[in-house]
C-alpha cells in the first residue's frame, strides 16, 4: 500500500513520463492541426460549394397557378366558375402506422374499402413525400367531422382546391365545352413556364377556344422547406394573374327555352343576331354534363357516353352537316331573279312530278297531285318541288352553286368554335374529283330541292338565314361578347364580311314570300301565324333515304331513324330583323309541324323580351 | 481599485481551494457548458424544455464534479475494484435485459431514468488499469501486460456485442494510452499495433452489416444520398455553408429544418459549425485543447503512479472522444455514433465526463506539495 505513496526512482520515472506526456500532447496538436485543416478545407475553399447545397436543400420553387377566368352569358349570369373543394390528403412518409390510420380514418368517415385500395396504389405510384389524395370532394360535414380530430392524425390534412363547376350543366355544355386533365400529347405542346402548377386545360368550345385568355399567368413562390419537403415559409414570391373573364353573347334563357324545345329529340338549333353576328343560342341535343369531365370520370362512364346510340358528346349545332331540303329555295330563288333567269311572277304549273325532256325518270313533288299553278311567291309558301326542278333547270348547276356558295353554304362560318364542318356544295369540279364521274342534270334538279349530295350544318343555315334577313350583308357569327379583367374591359368588334349584291326589289319579293309561309293561308309554317309580328322563315323536310319510283313515303310505315329530318329557318320580325334562327330535327318528319314551332318559341320569347326591355 | 479586485482575487481563490476545485479547469469547463447550451437551443428547434433538461443534467454533473473533487485519490484507489466490477455486471445486465433504444441495446431502465452502463466504464476501467499498473513498477512486465490486456478487453467486447462499437474503440484507446504512459516500449506498442491492424480484415468478418456499410458509406457517401450517405453529405454541407463567420446564433438552416438528423447529440458540431462558422470552431477547439494540456498537467505535476496514469488515460480518453466526433461529423471518419464531449445533448455523458473531471481536480488539489 505504501507504494501508492512514492514513486520509485523518482527523477527518472518523472523524465520518462514527462517524455511520454510531451508524446501524446504533440499527437494531439497535430490531431487538432488536421482537424482544423479539414475545417479550413470545408469552411472556406468549399463554402460556396456548400452554401450552394445547403440552398438547394431547402429552397424549392413553387408554382403558382393562376385562377381561371369565369365564364359569363349577356347578362351576367355565371356559365362556368371555380368552386372550392376538399380533399383529404395523406404524406405517407409522416405517418408512423399507415394501417392503423387508414383504420381509424374509415371508422371516422366510413370510407369504402375500394377507395383505400385505389389510395394504396396511387401510393405507390407517387414520389415521396408528395400529398396524396384519399378522399375528393369531401361534403362539409365529412370536413368538419375530421377538422375536429385533426391534432390526433400527423400527416393527414384537408386540401382546399378550386375546381371548374358549369352550373348550368347539359344545357350549355356544346357552348362552353369543359376542361380536363392536360394529356400527354397536350402537355408536348405546351409552355412548360406557363403550364406547370396547372393540370387542366380547355378541351372543347369556348374553354378551348378561349384557353390563353382563361388561363392567366401562373406564378412562382420560393419557398425555404424542411427536409420533409414541407413548405416553412416564402422567401419571394410572384403572384399569378389571374384569368381574364368572358362575356358571351349567349343568353342563358333562350337558350334554356331552345333546349327544352328540342328536348327528346335529336337536332340542333342556332339563333343569331342578324345586324351583328352576335349567337344568341346554340343547342344541340341529346346534351350531357360536362361537369364529371373536369374531376376526370370513370372509363365506364365515358365509353357510356362515347358508345351511346344517340351520341350526346356530337355537337350537332358545328359538326353535323344535312340536306337543307326545301331551305334551300327562297336562296336559289332570289338567285334566278338577280341573274334574270325567271321572273317573280312568271307561273308554272305543277301536276305533282317533273320530267327531264329525253327522260322518262319522274322527278315528284311532296305533294302527290301537285299545287298547280303556281308563281315563286306562291312555289315558295307551299313550298312545291317541281317549279324548282325547273328553277334549277334553268339555273344550271354552276349558278346553284355559285348562289349558295355566296351565301355561305360549302365553308366555315367562322365562329370561334373549333371544329365546324364545312358542309358540302356538290359541283362539276367536285364531283369529277370525288366521284370521277361526270355531273347528271338530274342532280341538278334535286340540288335544287336541296337533296342530293349537298350538305349543311344548322350553324350555316343560320348564318345565311341572318345574311338574308340583314340585305345580303354577312356577319360573322361570335359567341364571345367581351373580356375583362381587373383593370379594364374589351369589346368584341362585329365583323362584317363581303356583301351579297343584291337588288332591292328581288330581295323584298323573296322576303314577302318568306313571310307568306307563316302567314299565308297554304303557307307551310302556317301555326306560327300571330298578330304582333310577322316572322319570315322557311320549311324544310330532308330526305334520309330514297323511296323506289312507284312507291309513295308513307311517314307513319317508316321507322323512326328513316324518317325525314324536319328542318326551320326563320327571322323576325320581317320588317326590321333583330333574330335569325335555324333548327334542325333528326328524324323529325315535317318541318313545319316539328321544327317550325321551336323556332316559333324562341322568336317569341326574344321578342317578348326585347319588347320589355328585358 | 485594485485593493478591490486583489481581495476580489484572493477570495475567489480561497473558494476554489477550500473547494479543491481546479479553477483553469473549472473556467474552461464551464464556457463549454455555456457554449453547449447556446447550440443546443439552436439545434433543438429553439425548444426551452430541452435547455431546462439539459441544464439540469448539467447541473447534476457539476454537483457529481465537485463532489468527487472533495475525495481524496485514495478513496478512489480504494474503490477501484469493486467499481471495475461493477461495471463489468452492468453491462452483462444490459445484454441480457436492454431497452431497444435506436436498434442498440445499450441502456437500463431504472424506473426514474434510463441508465447507459457504457459511459461507467470510461471511468472504472481506467481506474482498474490504472490500480493494477501502479502496484508495480514501470513499465509493465509481459505478464503484467497480458493481464492488463484481460481487463481492457472485457469491457470491450462486451460493449462491443451491444452493439457499440464507438465506445468500445475508445475504451480500448484509453487502456492503450494507460499502457502508453506505463513506459511500455514504443517497439512493442507499433508491433502490437501493427499486429491488431493486420487482423482488420477478420474484424470486418465479425462486424454487422450495417457496421460495414458505416465504413462503405464513410468512403463513398454520395453513393447513397437518401440513405446512408445521408448524415455525412448533410453534416458536410452544414459545416461548409458556415463559412468563416457562421450563419450567426439560431441561423442554422440545415439543422433547424430537419435537414441533419442527431444535429442535437452526435452532429451538434456541424450545428456549431454552420451558426458559428471557421471562427467559432477554433474558439471551440482552443477551450478543448486547453482542457487536455491542463489535463495532461495535472498528470505531470501528480504525487504517484496511479494518480498519473489515471490522470493521463483520463486526458487521452477525453481527447479520443473529441477528435472522434468531430473527425465524424467532419466526414473524416465513418459515423460511429459517438457524442461530443460538453456539447451533445445527454445526461450519462455528461456525467460521466464531469465525474472524470472532478477525478482529476482531486488528484491535482490533494497533492502533498501545493505551491500557494
Amino acid at each position: 500500500m505504501n507504494k501508492v505513496y512514492t514513486v520509485q526512482n523518482t527523477l527518472q520515472e518523472n523524465r520518462k513520463f514527462l517524455n511520454r506526456v510531451l508524446v501524446v500532447f504533440l499527437a494531439v496538436v497535430l490531431t487538432i492541426a488536421g482537424l482544423v485543416a479539414r475545417l479550413v478545407y470545408l469552411q472556406i475553399s468549399g463554402h460556396e460549394h456548400y452554401s450552394t447545397m445547403a440552398k438547394t436543400n431547402r429552397i424549392k420553387s413553387l408554382p403558382l397557378p393562376p385562377t381561371r377566368g369565369i365564364i359569363y352569358d349577356a347578362k351576367g349570369r355565371v356559365l362556368a366558375q371555380n368552386t372550392p373543394v376538399y380533399s383529404l390528403e395523406l404524406i405517407p412518409e409522416q405517418i408512423k402506422d399507415m394501417d392503423h390510420t387508414l383504420r381509424r380514418l374509415q371508422n371516422l368517415l366510413n370510407i369504402s374499402n375500394e377507395k383505400i385500395q385505389q389510395f394504396l396504389r396511387q401510393q405507390k405510384a407517387s414520389k415521396r413525400f408528395s400529398s396524396i389524395p384519399l378522399l375528393w370532394q369531401l361534403t362539409d360535414e365529412e370536413a368538419a367531422k375530421f377538422a375536429a380530430v385533426r391534432p390526433y392524425y400527423s400527416g393527414v390534412d384537408i386540401q382546399a382546391r378550386l375546381i371548374r363547376n358549369y352550373p348550368y350543366g347539359d344545357l350549355t355544355a356544346h357552348v362552353v365545352g369543359y376542361i380536363g386533365r392536360i394529356n400527354a400529347k397536350e402537355l408536348a405542346t405546351l409552355s412548360a413556364v406557363q403550364y406547370s402548377g396547372s393540370h387542366h386545360i380547355g378541351k372543347t368550345g369556348i374553354e378551348k377556344f378561349y384557353e390563353t385568355q382563361l388561363h392567366g399567368k401562373t406564378g412562382y413562390a420560393e419557398m425555404q422547406t424542411n427536409a420533409q419537403g414541407r413548405a416553412v415559409q416564402i422567401i419571394t414570391s410572384n403572384q399569378p394573374t389571374m384569368g381574364n373573364d368572358i362575356y358571351l353573347t349567349l343568353d342563358i334563357d333562350l337558350q334554356k327555352t331552345a333546349s327544352v324545345a328540342l328536348a327528346g329529340h335529336s337536332g340542333a338549333i342556332v339563333a343569331i343576331k342578324p345586324k351583328t353576328g352576335e349567337v344568341l343560342a346554340l343547342v344541340s341535343q341529346p346534351s350531357f354534363d360536362p361537369n364529371p369531365f373536369v374531376a376526370g370520370m370513370s372509363s365506364k362512364a365515358y365509353r357510356a357516353l362515347h358508345t351511346s346510340q344517340k351520341q350526346p358528346l356530337f355537337n350537332r349545332a358545328l359538326h353535323g352537316q344535312y340536306p337543307p331540303g326545301s331551305t334551300v329555295k327562297p336562296f336559289l330563288g332570289l338567285a334566278s331573279l338577280q341573274y334574270g333567269v325567271a321572273t317573280f311572277t312568271d307561273t308554272i304549273n305543277c301536276q305533282g312530278s317533273y320530267k327531264l325532256p329525253n327522260s322518262t325518270h319522274k322527278y315528284r313533288d311532296w305533294k302527290k297531285n301537285g299545287h298547280g299553278k303556281v308563281s315563286m311567291k306562291e312555289a315558295i309558301i307551299q313550298s312545291c318541288d317541281v317549279y324548282f326542278y325547273d328553277l334549277a333547270r334553268n339555273l344550271g348547276i354552276d349558278r346553284i352553286y355559285q348562289a349558295l356558295h355566296q351565301f355561305g353554304f360549302g365553308e366555315k362560318t367562322n365562329i370561334d368554335l373549333l371544329g365546324e364542318k364545312k358542309g358540302l356544295l356538290p359541283s362539276r369540279a367536285w364531283k369529277r374529283q370525288h366521284k370521277n364521274q361526270a355531273w347528271f342534270p338530274g342532280e341538278t334538279l334535286i340540288s335544287g330541292i336541296g337533296q342530293g349530295f349537298t350538305q349543311v350544318t344548322v350553324l350555316q343555315l343560320a348564318k345565311a338565314t341572318a345574311t338574308l334577313a340583314n340585305n345580303g350583308v354577312p356577319m360573322t357569327p361570335h359567341l364571345l361578347h367581351k373580356i375583362t379583367n381587373a383593370n379594364s374591359s374589351m369589346l368584341n368588334n362585329n365583323q362584317q364580311e363581303t356583301p351579297i349584291q343584291l337588288q332591292n326589289k328581288n330581295l323584298q319579293n323573296i322576303v314577302d314570300s318568306m313571310v307568306g309561309v307563316i302567314h299565308s293561308q297554304h303557307g307551310t309554317a302556317r301555326r306560327l301565324r300571330n298578330k304582333s309580328y310577322k316572322i319570315a322563315g322557311k320549311t324544310g323536310t330532308a330526305q334520309v333515304f330514297g323511296i323506289k319510283q312507284e312507291e309513295e313515303y308513307d311517314e307513319d310505315k317508316t321507322t323512326q331513324k328513316l324518317k325525314d329530318h324536319a328542318i326551320f329557318i326563320a327571322f323576325a320580325p320581317a320588317s326590321d330583323p333583330q333574330i335569325a334562327v335555324a333548327v334542325i330535327v333528326e328524324n323529325g318528319g315535317h318541318g313545319g309541324s316539328t321544327a317550325a314551332p321551336m323556332a316559333g318559341k324562341i322568336i317569341k320569347q326574344f321578342l317578348h323580351n326585347t319588347q320589355k326591355g328585358v | 481599485m485594485s485593493q478591490q479586485l486583489f481581495t476580489q482575487t484572493t477570495f475567489a481563490k480561497i473558494i476554489f481551494q477550500k473547494l479543491h476545485l481546479d479553477a483553469p479547469l473549472f473556467v474552461a469547463i464551464f464556457l463549454l457548458c455555456m457554449l453547449s447550451f447556446l447550440t443546443l437551443y439552436s439545434a433543438s428547434g429553439q425548444d426551452f424544455s430541452v435547455l431546462i433538461r439539459q441544464a439540469i443534467r448539467v447541473g447534476v454533473a457539476f454537483v457529481v464534479m465537485v463532489t468527487l473533487a472533495q475525495c481524496k485519490p485514495q478513496q478512489f484507489y480504494r474503490y477501484s475494484v469493486i467499481l471495475y466490477i461493477l461495471g463489468i455486471l452492468l453491462l452483462v445486465a444490459v445484454l441480457l435485459a436492454g431497452l431497444v433504444g435506436k436498434g442498440a441495446q445499450r441502456w437500463l431502465d431504472l424506473g426514474l431514468f434510463r441508465f447507459q452502463p457504457s459511459e461507467m466504464i470510461k471511468i472504472t476501467t481506467p481506474l482498474m488499469i490504472a490500480w493494477f499498473l501502479s502496484d508495480y513498477t514501470l513499465p509493465p512486465k509481459p505478464m503484467q501486460i497480458f493481464w492488463a490486456v484481460v481487463l481492457i478487453a472485457l469491457p470491450t467486447l462486451l460493449i462491443a456485442k451491444q452493439p457499440d462499437l464507438g465506445t468500445a474503440l475508445l475504451i480500448v484507446i484509453s487502456g492503450g494510452a494507460m499502457l502508453f504512459f506505463a513506459n511500455l516500449s514504443l517497439r512493442f506498442m507499433l508491433v502490437t499495433s501493427s499486429v491488431l491492424l493486420s487482423l482488420t480484415p477478420v474484424l470486418w468478418h465479425f462486424m454487422h452489416d450495417y457496421q460495414k456499410a458505416r465504413v462503405l458509406t464513410f468512403l463513398h457517401p454520395e453513393q447513397d444520398p437518401i440513405g446512408r450517405g445521408y448524415h455525412i453529405i448533410q453534416s458536410k454541407i452544414a459545416i461548409g455553408s458556415g463559412g468563416i463567420y457562421g450563419k450567426g446564433w439560431l441561423g442554422g438552416t440545415q439543422a433547424n429544418l430537419n435537414f441533419l438528423p442527431e444535429s442535437a447529440t452526435d452532429f451538434i458540431f456541424a450545428v456549431f459549425a454552420e451558426e458559428f462558422g471557421l471562427l467559432g470552431c477554433l474558439v471551440l477547439l482552443s477551450l478543448y485543447l486547453f482542457v487536455i494540456s491542463r489535463c495532461l498537467y495535472i498528470a505531470v505535476r501528480a504525487d504517484d503512479t496511479y494518480s498519473r496514469l489515471l490522470a493521463g488515460s483520463l486526458a487521452v480518453t477525453f481527447f479520443a472522444y473529441v477528435s472522434v466526433n468531430i473527425g465524424m461529423v467532419i466526414g473524416v471518419l465513418p459515423v460511429v455514433g459517438v457524442p461530443l464531449p460538453m456539447m451533445s445533448y445527454g445526461g450519462t455523458s455528461v456525467v460521466t465526463l464531469l465525474a472524470s473531471f472532478g477525478i482529476l481536480m482531486s488528484i491535482h488539489t490533494h497533492r502533498k506539495f501545493i505551491p500557494t
